[in-house]
């Protein structure tokens, strides 16, 4: 059910998510988005051009950080804006459990217009992936 | 060498329109693991108020990332393009993308600038129905490492 603006305040914390990527679900994504740049699925790639290992396309990193929003909204078609930074990557190890993207989200304000902006932050291993996310929700009236 | 600013304000011809599957829709909600019925079930849409399928917020960038191609690949622009990464993204939706969308692109740069050695270049695509109905507004800032901070490190 989705909430009602006027029963959700600012400061309140969404659901957490946790969303596990692995070097399988890197090529589905790149197949599903048409993105084949070899530093998401080819590690000798990766690393020549000096990265540590194969990394998630930014895009699949911003995904999975809204999905935090939507499945909060419930309406995946609530999200007026959405806008993220790529401050640093996730990097896949080829291995069963790959990596995990944790995401939180935040009411930061609540606007005139009935929307409200959520502040999102989305960690893999211990670290910040990206900066100033952020996502305008138009939630429910009634 | 920077690239050149007298870019800023320019506007690429419209991409031929992209038609919004279910298929593709669901397809693409599965690859980022989202479970949400809004992608997959037209009654379950319809019950939230939407007439067909919706996209998840972030599906126009298969329409977006090939448009800026455009720009991207001008040979007049020469952007090196093995040096770039995806500094910054953002939509805008006007409405939800839907199954049976026919979704036209037209890219503008809309920002160039130079920073400790690295070219930052702003790309504007505006995505719209063929009769010019305003459906997304995607901004996306491109980063070319520059040869200077290269030669830095």
């Amino acid at each position: 059910m989705s909430p009602r603006f006027s029963e959700v305040s600012e400061g309140d914390q969404l659901p957490a998510l946790t969303v596990p990527l692995t070097r399988q679900d890197l090529v589905r994504y790149a197949g599903a988005a048409m993105d084949f740049n070899p530093i998401h699925w080819n590690q000798r790639f990766a690393t020549e051009v000096g990265l540590p290992d194969v990394i998630a396309h930014g895009m699949l990193t911003m995904a999975v950080a809204g999905r935090a929003v939507s499945e909060w909204a419930a309406d995946p078609g609530a999200i007026t804006h959405f806008g993220v930074r790529f401050t640093r990557p996730v990097v896949v190890p080829d291995d069963e459990e790959g990596a995990a993207v944790e995401v939180t989200g935040k009411i930061a304000k609540k606007n005139d217009d009935g929307t409200v902006q959520v502040r999102i932050t989305a960690r893999s291993e211990g670290q910040s992936v990206l900066g100033g996310a952020s996502a305008t929700v138009r939630l429910r009236q009634d | 060498m920077p690239l050149d600013q007298s870019f800023i304000g320019r506007e690429y011809p419209p991409t031929r329109p992209y038609e919004v599957s279910r298929e593709k829709i669901r397809e693409f909600a599965e690859s980022i693991k989202d479970s949400s019925p809004l992608h997959r079930d037209a009654e379950a849409a319809r019950a939230a108020g939407h007439p067909d399928v919706i996209a998840p917020p972030t599906f126009v960038v298969l329409v977006s990332m090939g448009a800026q191609d455009l720009i991207v690949e001008d040979p007049e622009l020469g952007l090196d393009y093995s040096r770039v990464v995806h500094g910054q993204q953002e939509f805008t939706h006007h409405r939800p993308v839907r199954a049976g969308d026919r979704l036209v692109a037209t890219v503008h740069v809309d920002d160039i600038t130079a920073r400790a050695g690295n070219d930052f270049l702003t790309v504007r695509a505006e995505i719209t129905s063929p009769e010019g109905e305003a459906i997304c507004t995607s901004r996306s800032t491109l980063v070319a490492r520059g040869a200077a901070k290269e030669d830095e490190q």
